[in-house]
């Protein structure tokens, strides 16, 4: 599974690289984000299924740190 | 495309519209700007922006102080060539964007090799000569292109894709006599509104290279920004058109005198 960490970036940039990072991957493939920006919990997994992907899992794994799984269409 | 480049084109890349994919098709893309006055401002500085890869500028002007009312990108440049001047404004812009200077009036001798391998053309010319030129040229070689013309609060503006919609003989065959229609020097112009139609042939611009949207193909949109009246006129390709039939094959430089009848 192709992995970005996102850390330190913050909106709309935690989108525009999620966007890219999944333009660089095949239909069906899984791709794992790793973000510290709040805002993008709702706004990552919001743009990404309006592209009509599917937002497999998101988790809080730390403090301030959410991982999110996409599976590209 | 380099992180810095993510960054830049954020706001479009971010669109469905475009995305990555359509970001690099505009960064490898080729378009033609014929004027940098009025018209061809903001339309250089959209598709700069834009970040079209690849921007031809041809204009045999100088940059004299009346154009400042309008022509925005020239500020600080008086008495530079203007294709000069907008090619400075755009390197400052957008290091992504090679700009190509053509610093002298296009003629019927030079038209064809010079719109020849542009995936749009703009039409930012002040007079009917050139309109016919480029007209002529592009449906020739079949290359997109975007007219556009203004006087005080009103304006024009169609696109032409040759072989499928009207080309500007369709709609006015020849021009009309010397003097009959007033010039901006003359009528005068606001800069807002030149502004407004640049930036509409710029957005033309890029919808043709991503091939989005609806552009204006076989209509005429005409705006009268006194009013806010905006009016679309439908368009219809002429059968009997010498160009557009494909009739005319060759640019001849003595038609493109005053009335360009062909």
């Amino acid at each position: 599974m192709k992995r970005i960490d996102l850390r330190g970036e913050v909106c709309p940039f935690t989108f525009v690289k999620t966007k890219v990072a999944l333009e660089e991957i095949e239909s069906g493939e899984m791709l794992e984000v790793i973000f510290d920006h709040e805002p993008a919990v709702r706004d990552v997994p919001r743009s990404v299924e309006a592209e009509g992907h599917e937002v497999v899992e998101i988790e809080k794994i730390g403090n301030e740190e959410w991982r999110i799984v996409i599976r590209k269409k | 495309m380099r992180d810095e480049q993510i960054k830049r084109y954020a706001r479009q890349i971010i669109m469905p519209e475009i995305g990555v994919k359509g970001q690099k098709k505009l960064l490898e893309s080729r378009v033609l700007i014929v004027g940098a006055g009025g018209l061809g401002s903001p339309a250089i500085q959209y598709l700069a922006g834009a970040g079209v890869g690849f921007l031809g500028i041809a204009d045999g002007d100088a940059v004299d102080i009346s154009n400042l009312q309008r022509q925005t990108i020239h500020a600080g440049n008086l008495g530079m060539n203007k294709a000069e001047s907008a090619k400075k404004f755009v390197e400052e812009l957008n290091p992504d964007v090679e700009v190509e200077v053509y610093p002298f009036h296009l003629s019927p001798e030079n038209i064809r090799d010079i719109v020849r391998g542009y995936d749009v053309v703009l039409d930012c010319t002040d007079n009917f000569v050139s309109r016919f030129l480029i007209n002529d040229a592009c449906v020739i070689e079949g290359i997109p292109f975007v007219h556009s013309a203004v006087l005080r609060f009103e304006g024009e503006i169609m696109t032409i894709i040759p072989g499928e919609s009207a080309c500007y003989r369709c709609v006015f065959a020849h021009a009309p006599p010397p003097g009959s229609v007033p010039t901006c020097q003359e009528a005068g112009v606001v800069g807002a509104t030149v502004g407004v139609l640049g930036t509409l042939q710029a957005v033309e611009a890029i919808k043709i290279l991503l091939n989005i949207g609806e552009p204006l193909k076989n209509r005429m949109l005409h705006v009268d920004l006194l009013t806010m009246d905006f009016t679309e006129l439908k368009l219809k390709k002429n059968p009997e058109c010498p160009v557009c039939s494909g009739k005319v094959r060759e640019i001849i430089p003595e038609k493109y005198a005053e009335s360009c009848q062909l």
